[in-house]
């Protein structure tokens, strides 16, 4: 292409910045960058993409919010609450809903946003643990998305307390309980964060700096350097045919991603705007101005905190007195233990898995879920932990819909917070290591094709396929975890591995053996089409050596 | 019908089949479980007192007692007042049909009629709190933001913020409000059934009282603004919906964007690629 | 890379994986700056009747968002808003023609990817992030030759100064916060009760006596003089539950010497606990007649109303306190005295 034939924007401005800027050649390179495709890639983009409609539906909102606690007494649309003392940041939040065209749909579509932000975060962290994306070299984009989650926890509960009104302000109550428990220091927290005893009249007002200011500006922060880091060190992509981990495949970021990704952003937010049109989120005026004197049976808090509320509500009575001073471990547990679970293992996990497999090599290529059976299954078990905290939060909705009476559901709660994480770390790692055999099995004896044939001694057998290149490309990426030498291995001195011995030797060994179990892949016997129902049930055994311990 | 079959290897089949097959369950369920209202018996039976013992005595002595003093299945009624009377059996709770953690709302056998008169009866025996007049439930100027901020503090904590109903202990229930007549209402507040305080005229003056009765009232006729409901309960239908709703219905747009794009029949090209094929 | 043979099989649709599309481009940059020619995207759409087929359907859903961005426009210039139906109204509106705008946007924008641009696959080569072995050199000697010659290395004094005097900068912004609140002293140990204080009804704020109450009848109260005091009612808010005579069993009970609850409380078998949960703090308020149970909807502790609040499910550690009560010269219930002991969520300093 002749340069006659650019045209003129192009080449005008594209001048006019290269002229400041130096950018032709960083540009072009951007341009081209190669963008592999799976639906399972998206999930990150709507969290992105939620983000940024957070910000736009915020900054209107933020136009006609008032944070104050200051009283007023109601006089306006939604005449039922005419008369009420109510704090101005309510009565501005009716005034928004009532009095403000858009202003409902703006606030519902925020609210929903939020809770998609949030939802989006999960199952986007589910996808890249899953695949051990977060492997080397993606240790630190990892811990960057971890506390992007850890903050929008705090960003979403600052938001949907900051209305004033009756659900959120239980809330904040338990929240300065919670707060005023700890032990030494909490009640000097509770007065300094509340500005003296709940509620005062400072706490909307810091809540809204916070969440109109610091978190979002630390998370525009961290996303920026997440996506950064992300264009930098390429995306991972899924194993398949010519897939290897010096490549990438896929296609352009100009014009391919760039209008994929316009698309997607349009149906985000075209999804968020349904549910904001036809699903009510958040009716403020149906939970009244928030009063200290009242409660609502079906009080919880959004989503994301449900696991905080659950481990609440499972805690049984537990406090100690001793020398004037009190612990309240039924308030102090819930509180820490829980997310200190979950958020200690989100950090750590890269860093275990590196020491329990001693891998240290880059990872460019995605993991099935299958073939990592001892991740797959310490995350199914956290989710299993995470999600019956998360189901008690609901557990007077669960009784009431399910007509299961109340400390029935309790009861279930506090026995499956131990046995379900067990369970399903159990049941899943047998699955996976049955996939693997299922893959083996049709790498090796290919795919049963439907075509029935009969023998010449008149049995009739289907005909097994060898897979297509790109299926056998995808069944075959398994990459074997190395075994580490033991406690015993010596060096030609014979001198052991000093990182071998002692208890954390010992662990790291065991921990090791578990990674390395793997299913070998049957030798490839290239697909027969006859004489399949010579291979019996005890040579099929023979052939698949027992990977288990 | 062709037009279907052959159609049928497309990949959109089997979502359209699946979504048929939803919508047919779902119809059939509504027709089912159609909801029934309360009917009213149109026997005209005698008035008084007098119609009332007898009607006590065929429905209700079983359990209270021949003189309705009460028994070991049911509490006795001496002092219980036509209030209660007229509450239980006009929501159908009583007669009850079988024992449980809480006598459940369903069908009235009784006219109107026979229920006042049963209530005559009762009253007769001990006195007790009257049925309400249409006036003293009257809620014409009621204060609905009084109403608002004294259901709150009283009865949201069973109740629900809406009226929505909630859980109590052992397989109790505070009920949805949404279907209560005003004197019901006011009934409840004043006899106080089964689990539920008394709310006396003493703590909850009669004013008090219809300020409440027309803050539900309004409240359960209020549209919502916002679009559907959602049960009126709160965050966990939202979180649902978001994540079954929203995070569902992005996970499938997300496999359309990213699906391989299937060659298109070419008028010239008659190799066909692309059919679904199963491994 | 060479096109991708096909097989004996034709293949699979698979929905998420990477496709082989029929162009497999390596654009792998040339010296010079050159891209040859069959690196080089396409510029048409392999099949061109079906691309022109497309881009009508794309065009049909991008003027169907132009018709619904102009509705949205004048649903907002029609519809009022100002009361309930009204918003109804008019967030069904603005909503609908937004939803209508967002999604024919987006459907057009991926139709129009996937059926108007030319399929494409491509590949990129991945750089080891690891930096050569030379460049590491360099970097870490040009690492220290700067330390060196900025001199701290040997400048124990300077250095050490130089941390000494950062050290309040670091600690400033904390001691900065001091201001934030005032220190709690003991003002978590007392509410506002205090000795012939009134017991209000919540809401109609008027005295009660005890005939206003009836067996099995639970309320809320407030204190006389504190009604609109958010910050006092989050402490000092009170339920009174009148039992059958008969039914009140409240021993008497001391913490240390302290009294913290007997039967002498009660007036004419009415009795005041503190709404404040002992958990976190809720208002307990769900009061079953049938169990005399008092539950908190929040995490579900239970009390005992009949045995002074006393927990016998859930997560509260202590009961509810209870509220010394008496009657007036007039005959209004009023509190005898503060709480004998610190109502609501546990603290450290609470003993």
């Amino acid at each position: 292409m002749s340069t006659s034939e650019v045209p003129k924007p192009v080449a005008g401005v594209g001048g006019w910045l290269d002229d400041r800027f130096h950018g032709a050649r960083g540009v072009r390179v951007l341009m081209k960058k190669v963008f592999p495709d799976h639906w399972s890639f998206m999930l990150g983009e709507i969290a992105l993409w939620s983000f940024v409609i957070l910000l736009l539906t915020g900054t209107f909102l933020a136009l006609f919010f008032v944070p104050s606690m200051s009283d007023t007494v109601y006089h306006g649309s939604y005449t039922k609450l005419n008369g009420i003392s109510m704090s101005e940041a309510y009565a501005s939040t009716l005034k928004i809903s009532f009095d403000v065209r858009g202003g409902l749909l703006i606030r519902q579509i925020h609210h929903w946003a939020a809770d998609l932000f949030m939802a989006a975060i999960m199952a986007h962290m589910l996808r890249v643990f899953l695949t051990g994306a977060y492997r080397k070299p993606r240790e630190v984009n990892w811990i960057i998305g971890v506390t992007i989650f850890m903050l929008g926890m705090l960003e979403g509960l600052f938001g949907y307390s900051l209305p004033d009104d009756q659900l959120s302000g239980a809330g904040l109550r338990i929240f300065e309980g919670v707060l005023q428990g700890i032990p030494i220091v909490g009640t000097y927290l509770a007065y300094f964060l509340f500005g003296g005893p709940f509620p005062g009249t400072a706490i909307v007002p810091r809540m809204y700096i916070l969440h109109v200011f610091l978190i979002p500006g630390l998370i525009l922060a961290l996303i920026t350097a997440h996506l950064f880091i992300m264009v930098h060190q390429k995306h991972t992509q899924m194993p398949g045919l010519g897939v290897t981990e010096r490549n990438v495949k896929g296609q352009p970021f100009f014009p391919y991603f760039i209008a994929k990704g316009q698309a997607w952003f349009f149906f985000i937010f075209a999804a968020l705007t349904l549910l904001s049109t036809f699903a009510q989120i958040n009716p403020i005026w149906l939970y009244g101005p928030y009063t200290p004197v009242a409660i609502s049976s079906a009080s919880q808090p959004d989503f994301y905190m449900g696991i905080l509320e659950g481990s609440l509500r499972m805690m049984p009575a537990w406090e100690n007195n001793f020398l004037g001073h009190t612990i309240s471990w039924s308030v102090l547990i819930p509180a820490l233990l829980p997310l200190g679970i979950v958020f200690t293992g989100l950090y750590a996990w890269p860093f275990f898995e590196q020491w329990a497999t001693g891998d240290k090599s880059f990872h460019n290529v995605n993991d099935r879920p299958r073939n990592a059976p001892i991740r797959t299954a310490t995350v199914m078990a956290a989710v299993a932990f995470y999600g019956v905290c998360w189901a008690e939060g609901a557990n007077d909705v669960i009784a009431d819909r399910f007509q299961i009476p109340l400390y029935t559901v309790t009861w279930i709660a506090r026995v499956l917070v131990f046995l379900g994480p067990a369970i399903a770390f159990w049941a899943t790692r047998r699955i996976c290591i049955g996939l693997q055999r299922k893959d083996a099995a049709e790498l090796a004896h290919g795919y049963e094709s439907g075509i029935i044939r009969q023998l010449p001694n008149g049995a009739f057998i289907e005909v097994h396929k060898p897979v297509s290149p790109e299926k056998a490309a995808v069944l075959g990426a398994k990459e074997p975890i190395e075994l580490l030498p033991g406690p015993q291995a010596a060096d030609v001195n014979g001198i052991p591995a000093p990182s071998g011995q002692g208890g954390m030797g010992w662990a790291r060994a065991r921990a090791n053996r578990a990674f390395a179990e793997t299913v070998p892949p049957e030798e490839n016997h290239n697909g027969h089409e006859n004489g399949h129902a010579a291979v019996t049930a005890s040579s099929r055994a023979e052939e698949l050596p027992d990977a288990e311990h | 019908m062709s037009w279907i079959i052959a159609r049928r290897r497309r990949p959109a089949a089997g979502y359209a089949a699946l979504l048929l097959g939803l919508v047919v369950v779902a119809a059939i369920y509504a027709v089912v479980t159609g909801t029934g209202g309360a009917q009213a018996s149109p026997d005209q039976a005698q008035q008084g007192i007098a119609a009332g013992k007898a009607l006590f005595t065929e429905a209700c002595s079983s359990c209270h007692g021949q003189d309705a003093q009460g028994t070991q299945t049911a509490p006795s009624l001496i002092g219980a007042g036509a209030a209660a009377v007229d509450f239980q059996m006009s929501t159908g709770r009583m007669p009850l049909k079988e024992p449980d953690a809480q006598a459940p709302e369903k069908p009235v056998p009784f006219s109107q009629q026979q229920i006042y008169d049963i209530a005559d009866y009762i009253a007769s025996l001990g006195g007790g709190p009257a049925i309400p007049t249409a006036q003293q439930v009257s809620t014409a100027g009621a204060n609905t933001a009084l109403g608002s901020q004294l259901f709150s503090a009283n009865c949201a904590q069973c109740h629900g913020f809406a009226g929505a109903g909630g859980a109590l202990t052992y397989g109790k229930y505070a009920p949805p409000l949404t279907n209560a007549t005003p004197t019901q209402i006011y009934e409840a507040m004043l006899t106080g059934p089964e689990a539920m305080p008394v709310f006396g005229d003493g703590t909850v003056p009669p004013q008090a009282k219809r300020d409440i009765i027309a803050f539900i009232v309004q409240t359960r006729n209020e549209p919502n603004p916002g679009g559907f409901s959602l049960g009126r309960t709160g965050t966990v239908t939202e979180g649902l919906l978001v994540w079954l709703g929203g995070l569902g219905f992005l996970v499938l747009i997300a496999m359309w964007l990213t699906a391989r794009r299937r060659q298109p029949h070419s008028t010239l090209d008659s190799s066909v690629t692309g059919t679904p094929n199963h491994e | 890379m060479s096109d991708i043979e096909e097989g004996p099989i034709p293949p699979r649709r698979v929905i998420g994986t990477p496709a082989p599309a029929p162009n497999l481009l390596a654009t792998q940059d040339r010296p010079g700056g050159e891209v040859a020619e069959e690196d080089r995207l396409p510029s048409e759409p392999q099949y061109k009747a079906h691309a022109d087929n497309a881009e009508k359907i794309v065009a049909a859903c991008f003027v169907l968002a132009f018709l619904a961005g102009c509705g949205f426009i004048a649903a907002y210039v029609g519809l009022e808003v100002h009361s309930v139906d009204a918003v109804l109204r008019s967030n069904l509106a603005l909503g609908t023609s937004l939803s209508v705008v967002l999604l024919c946007l987006g459907l057009g924008s991926i139709i129009y990817v996937r059926h108007v641009m030319p399929d494409v696959e491509v590949e990129e080569e991945r750089h080891d992030m690891r930096s050569t072995p030379e460049a590491r050199q360099e970097f870490q000697e040009y690492a220290v030759e700067g330390g060196q010659a900025s001199q701290l290395g040997k400048r124990k004094l300077a250095r050490r100064t130089l941390m000494l005097a950062t050290a309040p900068l670091a600690a400033i912004p904390i001691v900065l916060l001091r201001d934030l609140g005032p220190l709690p002293g003991t003002s978590l140990r007392h509410t506002v009760w205090s000795p012939g204080r009134r017991l209000l009804l919540y809401g109609t704020n008027s005295p009660v006596t005890p005939a206003d109450f009836e067996p099995g009848s639970m309320i809320t109260i407030v204190p006389e003089g504190y009604t609109d005091d958010a910050d006092a009612l989050a402490k000092a808010t009170v339920i009174c539950i009148k039992f059958e005579p008969g039914q009140l069993q409240i021993p008497t009970r001391y913490i240390g010497s302290t009294l913290i609850g007997t039967r002498n409380w009660t007036v004419d078998n009415i009795v005041a606990y503190s709404k404040i949960c002992t958990h976190v703090g809720c208002p307990v308020a769900l009061y079953e007649q049938t169990t005399h149970h008092i539950l908190c909807p929040c995490h579900q502790s239970t009390f005992d109303a009949t045995t002074g609040a006393t927990v016998i499910f859930g997560p509260a550690p202590r009961p509810l306190p209870q509220l010394p009560m008496t009657l007036d010269a007039d005959g209004y219930l009023v509190a005898k005295s503060d709480f004998t002991q610190p109502v609501g969520p546990s603290f450290w300093e609470r003993g």
